[in-house]
């Protein structure tokens, strides 16, 4: 059975997704939510996935208070109740 | 333009002497459409460097939903140069996460701090006037 969750989207990526702050994707592991993502805001190609199919190094991703990259990254599971953040990673000199 | 109150602007700068010899970083958060920062977080730099910042991944998300709840929202980035001037790096530019915010500069290269603040969009700098108000 799909799994719906919330997608909470930073300022930057709105723009892809219809101006939309949160939106909601199926799917029971990260992967799969950028893949139904995908579907749905092709313009967010490039913006999710790196070229080795890794989670871009420019956003951070977070499954309720945890940072996904400590978890299973791509692979972290993913239930009806959680929210799914997503926020730019801001770093520089 | 990029408003400051006094306390927003004393409090960064005394962020960016509190994390020497590190850089500090911060988010800064306004009510939606207006250019007034209404309230700083203070950040960790998970960088740990006196040439390089990430604002700390956990810290932007609790600010972030801090800052919802608050009815504001996130809308720049300041952090600290420690030996240069208070003008965008290289790395800065090419890093920048979002068009629409402001980047805010502390340089504590002299014994005063300077405090400018920045638009980069496209790799393109453009300065902003700070304006202070007194609260």
């Amino acid at each position: 059975m799909a799994i719906e969750v919330e997608v909470r989207l930073p300022t930057v990526l709105r723009q892809h997704a219809g101006g939309q702050a949160s939106v909601q994707a199926n799917g029971e592991t990260i992967g799969a939510i950028f893949e139904d993502l995908l579907r749905q805001f092709p313009l967010l190609k490039g913006q999710l996935l790196d070229d080795d199919g890794s989670i871009h190094k420019f956003i951070n991703v977070y499954r309720n208070d945890d940072d996904v990259r400590y978890l299973e990254k791509l692979d972290t599971t993913v239930g009806a109740d959680d929210v799914i953040s997503i926020l730019p990673a801001v770093a520089g000199g | 333009m990029l408003r400051l109150t006094d306390a927003t602007y004393i409090d960064m700068v005394a962020h960016a002497l509190d994390d020497l010899p590190n850089e500090a970083c911060g988010l800064v958060a306004a009510l939606p459409g207006t250019d007034k920062i209404d309230r700083i977080y203070r950040c960790r730099n998970a960088a740990d460097s006196s040439r390089l910042y990430e604002v700390e991944p956990l810290d932007h998300l609790k600010a972030d939903r801090d800052a919802e709840g608050r009815g504001l929202e996130i809308v720049g980035v300041y952090h600290s140069h420690t030996h240069t001037d208070a003008y965008p790096s290289p790395t800065d530019v090419n890093q920048a996460p979002d068009p629409s915010w402001h980047y805010v500069l502390v340089s504590l290269k002299d014994p005063e701090p300077v405090v400018r603040s920045y638009r980069i969009v496209d790799g393109a700098i453009t300065e902003e006037p700070v304006e202070l108000e007194r609260r």
